[in-house]
């Protein structure tokens, strides 16, 4: 881990402090989780679009190198200027250049987990261009001077209460005034004026089409579609694995998208751009990134089939209980937590800790990824690397003597129970990592072999 | 030099596994609802609104006796010319930022999510159904479809330069998860359904 951030651990103990608010995220995440599985069990064909949705991405992944070729001539054909960025800092570069070819130095963005990665907003701020968020959840978190700590629901973590606050303070809402219908229609009007002038809109992509050149954004509240249908200049970025080979494999990914992200049966706009509007240029940027690498690593590729739902934070235990930014990186949770190291491994050595592996997040996974095993996968290359922090790595090595000799498991179970009944203060204290947030439970009487031993004897 | 295009491409090759190759997709729809019913339940639960007139002459009369001379109303179906703005056309999309009511028509709607689709030809502009304060798009039950699969199988190989699925108002639910329909867009969407 780096000696200059926190870990996930000491992030989420800031964020448990306050316990109601803590709650309430894990509550209303859990109904975003049960939201889907509603969807989902409305299609009686689901675990089947599951594996074919799968199986495409599979082909995907096996194809790529023909399929970003065929995309990129089909977009040209189409009119589209397209662009190929190695990093995060060659993709700021050209959108940069974008900007400064056509003179213009404020912009409008919709959601894109790619410029957060890329920390595209602070590089265009640094080079005096104005960002503005448009997806309201983003507006907030940016007014906020924060991060997204979901993918769908950038603001999440944040209370009315708060957000009416930074209205007060950057809209001239009434103070105190902190009804969502109103937040909303205060936030509509302020960012309709940046749609009607602004000349540059940057969007995300969801899905790119090889067969077609097109690519198709999904919105609910349509701030992709307003910025870009207003713009001169739009710019799409995206990952190179976002590409899909054939426009009617759309069907099974607009299907399955937004039932596992929000229990929607789809999104409001599910926009397909094919070609720019008369005048309008349109441009795209494909983004390595670390892809590549990824691509590379055989246990870790299929996380390179996401389609950014965010199923597997909404049902992550883990995720619910300690929020988005104890994440330290854009995407964050369990998909995020296996993508991270990747990128750097010393740096996010402690996400894939940050889980129980209880594979909810695989058994929700609508591309069918095998999050809870990468997990599992990324803590042995971590280890191995010598990328874990010292009070694991020692916790990990009493583990690993105590488990491989029998007589010392059992003599330490003898005097767990001991201290845990005699000396409580000696486990129910701050030292002891695991009692923070948490009740120790009450010391069984023997255990499970002595038990068993018992039964046996009795018969 | 290497561009970063051939890196990346030569990186993605010497990577990405051996060949799988795609499933076969077998679309499948078990309801006991027939596609009118599909379509018009899930439209209201996502916000939207049914009218179901047995054609355009009563979609005209509609819109004269519930929206009259409320606001600026444009279509581009040429039957509404009478109870809509003539010459709106060829303006800057900008212009069209004080549109109170906009009527579009659709190609076709899908039963499974209430969506319909809509190419750049049947907008007149892109700008229009995402800009206006209000959205009324104008489909005959005869196009439905029972899902998504069906309908790309309509799209096929057809050469729109934007075309959309739009189902229901604009929505947010950012705020502690509150739904609040017309985040960016309009407020609300009513489908004439026509026979």
């Amino acid at each position: 881990m780096g000696t200059t951030t926190k870990d996930h651990a000491e992030l989420s103990d800031i964020f448990n402090k306050d316990e109601d608010r803590v709650n309430w995220h894990d509550e209303t995440l859990w109904f975003v989780r049960a939201k889907r599985d509603k969807a989902a069990h409305y299609i009686p064909e689901w675990e089947d679009l599951r594996e074919n949705a799968s199986q495409i991405k599979d082909n995907v992944l096996s194809n790529l190198s023909q399929y970003l070729i065929s995309f990129e001539e089909k977009a040209q054909k189409n009119g589209i200027i397209v662009h190929w960025a190695a990093d995060a800092q060659e993709h700021n570069k050209i959108v940069h250049q974008i900007l400064t070819d056509n003179g213009i130095n404020r912009i409008v963005k919709s959601k894109s987990m790619l410029t957060e990665e890329c920390h595209l907003n602070e590089y265009l701020e640094h080079n005096n261009i104005e960002v503005i968020d448009t997806d309201l959840g983003e507006r907030i978190v940016q007014l906020a001077k924060e991060a997204p700590s979901h993918i769908v629901l950038p603001c999440i973590h944040k209370k009315k209460e708060e957000i009416a606050e930074l209205f007060h303070q950057h809209l001239g809402t009434p103070k105190g005034e902190s009804d969502p219908i109103f937040l909303t229609a205060a936030a509509r009007i302020h960012l309709r004026e940046k749609f009607i002038t602004r000349k540059a809109a940057l969007t995300g992509v969801n899905f790119a089409v090889a067969e077609t050149g097109e690519f198709v954004v999904c919105t609910n509240e349509g701030n992709a579609d307003m910025g870009a249908h207003l713009a001169d200049v739009h710019i799409a970025s995206m990952g190179i694995e976002k590409i899909i080979p054939k426009r009617k494999h759309l069907a099974v990914f607009l299907r399955i998208l937004t039932r596992s992200a929000t229990g929607q049966p789809i999104t409001t706009y599910s926009s397909h751009f094919k070609k720019p509007r008369p005048g309008q240029q349109m441009h795209i940027v494909l983004v390595d990134n670390g892809r590549t690498t990824q691509l590379s690593r055989p246990d870790f590729r299929s996380s390179l089939k996401c389609i950014r739902c965010a199923a597997c934070m909404n049902t992550c235990p883990v995720y619910r209980r300690s929020g988005g930014h104890s994440y330290h990186t854009a995407i964050a949770g369990p998909i995020g937590s296996i993508l991270a190291p990747n990128l750097d491994m010393k740096e996010y050595a402690d996400l894939p800790f940050a889980s129980t592996l209880c594979g909810s997040c695989s058994n929700v996974c609508p591309v069918k990824i095998n999050i809870h095993e990468q997990l599992y996968k990324w803590r042995q290359v971590i280890v191995k690397e010598g990328y874990v922090d010292s009070k694991k790595a020692t916790a990990m090595k009493a583990m690993e003597f105590t488990l491989s000799n029998p007589g010392v498991y059992k003599t330490a179970g003898k005097v767990g129970r001991w201290f845990m009944k005699h000396l409580p203060f000696t486990v129910n204290n701050n030292i002891n990592s695991w009692y923070k947030q948490r009740d120790m439970p009450e010391v069984p009487k023997e255990s499970f072999g002595e038990w068993f031993k018992k039964q046996n004897d009795d018969k | 030099m290497m561009t970063s295009r051939e890196r990346i491409l030569n990186l993605v090759k010497a990577n990405q596994p051996d060949f799988l190759e795609l499933p076969e997709i077998f679309p499948s729809w078990k309801t006991e609802l027939s596609l009118t019913e599909s379509f018009s339940a899930i439209l209201k639960t996502i916000g939207g609104t049914i009218v179901q007139l047995n054609n355009l002459e009563e979609v005209a009369q509609y819109i004269s006796t519930q929206f009259g001379e409320k606001g600026r109303i444009i279509s581009t179906l040429p039957e509404l010319a009478d109870v809509t703005e003539s010459g709106w056309k060829n303006n800057d999309p900008h212009e069209y930022e004080n549109v109170d009511l906009a009527i579009i028509s659709a190609h076709f709607g899908v039963a499974e999510n209430a969506a319909v689709w809509i190419t750049e030809e049947l907008m007149h502009q892109r700008a229009v159904p995402f800009i206006c304060q209000q959205l009324a798009v104008v489909v005959s039950a005869k196009t439905l479809v029972p899902t998504m699969h069906h309908a790309y199988d309509l799209i096929g190989e057809a050469d729109y330069s934007f075309g959309t699925f739009i189902a229901g108002p604009s929505k947010t639910a950012d705020i502690e998860q509150s739904l609040v329909l017309g985040a960016h867009g309009p407020k609300s969407m009513i489908a004439f359904l026509l026979p």
